[in-house]
């Protein structure tokens, strides 16, 4: 026999919830005035440049890391990560690293609060809407973190931040749900399994994207430099070559490419012992598969000659936008097989 | 694509004509060349993301499979777009012509793909590692390491031995190695690993074809069919037994398997707890009694929401569930009409439930009932009734009544839960004078104009089954997997070649050399070759980290300066 919901406990893990979001803000606001800061510093390094003259580029490329902006980029372009994406001898960045600490500790709470929920109605916490987006979210600072371990990705903190408070906010005022056991459909060991990998692979693809964006971002700029125009858009200085994101959100799309391969798998095992049938194009399936699809090309472009960069870039674009659809208008417009996700 | 090809060849035929030195390219010189293209991995790309754009219509439009009365409904609804959107098959996207051609020439173009990279990688599998470049230094990684003089006089160490051992250590660590010039005084050693890497990936592109052609096996010769069940009551499985059945188009009803289904009782249990989800559904048991053909024994099994039954070559699945009231109908004669559960069909949470009884037998006139049930009945502010919570607390039904002819006598199949009350009489509804029938348990309510009655006797459960017969479906899970294993190992697996070279220096240092290529991308090329050059300094007691990505001209030095001294403090 199940045991009772308890909704003491559920709402504790709401009042975590707000608490994380908020210090979320706070290190969205730390990492935005990292960008900030380390762009003036560019900006007086570049004008005090002029003035001496003859400074040599190289003091200038040091300045954010170890200068490797190999790629047929001018060598006076300075990158607050460089494109190793290692963690360089650059200057200390008092702004990102509070910025970390504190996505540490809101990761931390928010981590509280999903477990709490999970003990509050006695099974997995990603059963609904509500739960799939702050779950979600959830992963996504988590794996933001951990790959700061590995490489310095503090540059797009601010966007993939700036992503889980938008998913938090969803969460909370869009589908707010109290604590509850889940209905017959939902009771399989495959939720278990389908839901993690595919919010796990969600999350991964998330970050790709926001790199995506700045790699094309980046690859505009750097023609424009090799034009001999002027550089407007300065943060991007911050922001390793277009080439090393490419590079680096390439190798994070196969880990969550075969993670949604997985889903897709693992939703066709599930559907068959629910519903008879392991494939039945139902609106859910549909979308699951465009998306496998299109990162499927995703990969492809990345061997196609003339489709690498910039077109394989706005093919992991397309693919994140599909799964925001199908997240989103799919779960909430569509009717389907899938509409009990608890909305 | 296709035009440009048509216009390639016309194209390339004019010329032709035009100049008769010119070889034509011909019928078959034009088949290979379409071939090339159909086979070239940008054609494979567009067709890909063609087939991605292709599959959203199907989650746009009702779709025939999944909804036929709603395709029915939305082309009655739409009478100007809906007959188009019906020629362009866009309510059978996924057995449409267009959606067909997609996946087939993207399949034809796989295994064009696939089959001549197969045979290279056979080759690739038989012959040994390429030839070492003649300057390992230009590879992407390189390094040196040196073995002092004393200590390879000491060891008995040759180039020829080095390379020996190296090939070894190579060996070990899961390189496929070759020995060469081991005679000459340059002897090196070609290694090659991660052949896996092309390997997963024909694993994986092969597995999608198996995949395919297990979905289109399954479509040959599985079957489903829909069967409701009252409790009580059984269900055996031959045609005639299932309420709706879809036969795939090799089916034979000789494969039908005689087995048995009883539903004993059907168990729910709703929350009781939660304000916030007071009513939800928590848990369907339905306690069934199998019978795997007649004169097998008798089996007791429990079927629940996704944990299927499997039985004779299929698998039963529970996929609803309802209430059926039992009702007696009898007519103007006094004679019983029509007894026993009527399914009754839950249009919310509540079970708020459609119901229509027939009586063709009533006599003199046969009788109709349309309206509806509900478990929990309460009344509103306005005298409407609803249901107030899925558990019978109140079971009520609120029907009209009809009489005339009911239309089942000319044989035209007839759907149970709709009565076409056009052609008949109205009895009893709010709006007449008699007004609607309420009956609640045990009641029975008497007809206008002796029409007869009718008794609301009691109350049961039904369950309703989906039986599902797919022999594709073993194939289909092997080749997924099969597929996912394979495309793990295309993504991860690094696929490098390695080269060492060795020699000697005059005054007696052994000199090892090595390069590494990958072949694809591989980020982790240059932390491969920092460990085999710690592999080959471990083993021969020098220091290493000496590695480079092209930088070997300021890493060399220090290597090659190393003196005894350094190395023992190293060592210690
Ligand atoms: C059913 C359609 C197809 C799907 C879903 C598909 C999917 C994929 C995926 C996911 C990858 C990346 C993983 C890997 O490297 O193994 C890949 C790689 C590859 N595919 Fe396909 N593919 C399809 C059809 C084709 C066709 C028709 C061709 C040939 C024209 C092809 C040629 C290749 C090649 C050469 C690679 C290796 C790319 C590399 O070196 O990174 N594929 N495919």
């Amino acid at each position: 026999m199940p045991q009772p919901v308890n909704a003491e406990l559920g709402q504790i893990s709401e009042l975590f919830m707000l608490l994380a979001s908020i210090a979320y803000v706070v290190a969205l606001i730390f990492f935005v005035l990292d960008l900030v800061k380390s762009s003036t510093t560019i900006g007086t390094l570049e004008s005090g440049l002029a003035s001496g003259k003859a400074a040599p580029e190289r003091s200038l490329a040091g300045v954010g890391g170890r200068g490797g902006t190999a790629e047929s980029v001018p060598s006076s372009m300075p990158a607050t990560a460089d494109d190793s994406m290692d963690y360089g001898a650059g200057p200390r960045r008092g702004a990102a690293r509070i910025a970390v600490a504190l996505t540490v500790v809101a990761a931390i709470i928010h981590g509280s609060a999903v477990v709490t929920r999970g003990i509050a109605a006695h099974r997995v916490p990603w059963g609904n809407m509500y739960e799939f987006c702050t779950t979600g979210a959830f992963l996504v600072a988590a794996i933001f973190l951990i790959t700061l371990t590995r490489k310095d990705l503090r540059f797009v903190g601010s966007f993939v931040l700036g992503l889980v408070v938008v998913m938090l906010c969803a969460a909370t005022v869009g589908f707010p749900t109290p604590v509850a056991r889940l209905i017959p459909a939902l009771q399989s060991y495959w939720l278990i399994v389908h839901v993690s990998i595919a919010v796990a692979s969600s999350a991964l693809f998330t970050i790709t994207f926001a790199m995506s964006v700045l790699q094309l971002l980046q690859t505009s700029r750097e023609a424009k430099l090799l034009a001999g125009r002027t550089d407007t858009a300065r943060f991007l200085r911050l922001v390793p070559s277009a080439l090393s994101l490419e590079n680096l959100s390439y190798r994070l799309n196969a880990i969550a490419f075969v993670g949604w391969t997985f889903t897709l798998m693992a939703g066709a095992i599930w559907a068959e012992q629910a519903w008879g049938r392991y494939w039945g194009w139902d609106t859910k399936e549909v979308w699951t598969f465009v998306i496998w699809t299109v990162y499927a090309g995703y990969l492809h472009a990345r061997a196609t000659r003339g489709w690498t960069g910039t077109r394989a870039a706005w093919l992991s674009i397309v693919g994140y936008l599909c799964i925001v659809f199908n997240f989103t208008i799919v779960n909430i417009y569509f009717s389907g097989l899938h509409s009990y996700s608890g909305v | 694509m296709k035009q440009d090809a048509a216009e390639g060849t016309e194209g390339r035929a004019a010329t032709a004509r035009a100049d008769v030195v010119l070889p034509s390219l011909g019928f078959f010189g034009t088949l290979r060349w379409a071939w090339t293209q159909l086979t070239s991995m940008r054609t494979a790309l567009f067709l890909l993301l063609l087939l991605a754009v292709a599959a959203v219509p199907g989650s746009l439009f009702p779709q025939r499979p999944a909804n036929p009365a709603v395709v029915t409904q939305y082309i009655q609804d739409n009478p100007d777009t809906g007959p188009v959107l019906d020629w362009f098959q866009l309510f059978d996207v996924y057995s449409s012509v267009w959606f067909s051609a997609i996946y087939l020439l993207l399949f034809i173009s796989l295994i064009g793909c696939v089959v001549p990279r197969a045979r290279a990688h056979f080759r690739a599998v038989r012959s040994t590692p390429p030839r070492t470049p003649k300057r390992l230094s230009r590879l992407p990684v390189h390094g040196t390491l040196e073995v002092p003089a004393e200590r390879a006089r000491a060891a008995g160490l040759t180039p020829s031995g080095a390379a020996e051992q190296a090939a070894v250590l190579l060996k070990k660590r899961g390189y496929r190695v070759d020995v060469r010039d081991a005679a000459t005084d340059r002897p090196s050693v070609g290694a090659e690993r991660g052949l896996a890497k092309e390997l997963g990936n024909l694993v994986f592109h092969t597995s999608l074809i198996g995949v395919l052609v297990s979905v289109a096996i399954g479509g040959l010769f599985g079957y489903n069919g829909q069967k409701v069940v009252v409790e009580g009551d059984s269900f055996v499985n031959t045609l005639i037994g299932y309420d709706s059945f879809n036969p795939g188009s090799n089916f034979s009803a000789n494969r039908l398997e005689p087995y048995s289904i009883t539903l004993d009782s059907f168990d729910v249990r709703f929350d009781r707890e939660q304000t916030s989800h007071y009513g939800q559904p928590l848990d369907f048991t339905a306690n069934i009694t199998t019978q795997d053909g007649p004169g097998a024994a008798e089996e007791q099994q429990v079927l629940k929401v996704n944990a299927p039954v499997t039985i004779g070559g299929t698998n039963v699945y529970l996929v609803g569930n309802g209430y059926a009231p039992m009702v007696t109908v009898r007519d103007g004669e006094g004679n019983i009409a029509s007894e026993g559960p009527v399914v009754s069909v839950p249009s919310d949470g509540l079970y708020t439930s459609l119901i229509v009884i027939k009586a063709p037998d009533a006599k003199p006139d046969q009788l109709g009932f349309v309206g509806f049930f509900l478990p929990t009945a309460f009344v509103d502010d306005e005298g409407v009734s609803f249901s107030r919570d899925p558990d019978p607390f109140n079971p009520q039904l609120n029907l009209n009544s009809y009489y005339g002819d009911l239309g089942l006598d000319d044989g035209t199949p007839e759907n149970v839960y709709v009565l076409d009350t056009e052609s008949l009489t109205e009895l009893n509804s709010r709006n007449n004078d008699d007004g609607g029938i309420v009956l609640g348990v045990g009641e029975t309510y008497d007809l206008p104009e002796g029409k007869g009655s009718v008794t609301f006797d009691g109350l049961r459960r039904y369950v309703a089954l989906d039986i599902h017969h797919d022999p594709g479906e073993v194939g289909a899970l092997v080749f997924s997997t099969s597929a996912l294993l394979g495309l793990t190992a295309s993504l991860f697996i690094g696929r490098r070649r390695l080269w060492v070279r060795t020699g000697e220096h005059p005054d007696g240092r052994i000199l090892v050399e090595y390069g590494l290529l990958a072949r694809g991308e591989d980020h982790r090329l240059s932390g491969e070759g920092e460990a085999v050059e710690k592999l080959l300094a471990d083993h021969w007691l020098v220091p290493s980290g000496t590695a480079g990505e092209n930088s070997v001209q300021e890493t060399v030095p220090t290597a090659a300066g190393t003196g005894d001294s350094r190395t023992m403090t190293k060592d210690n």
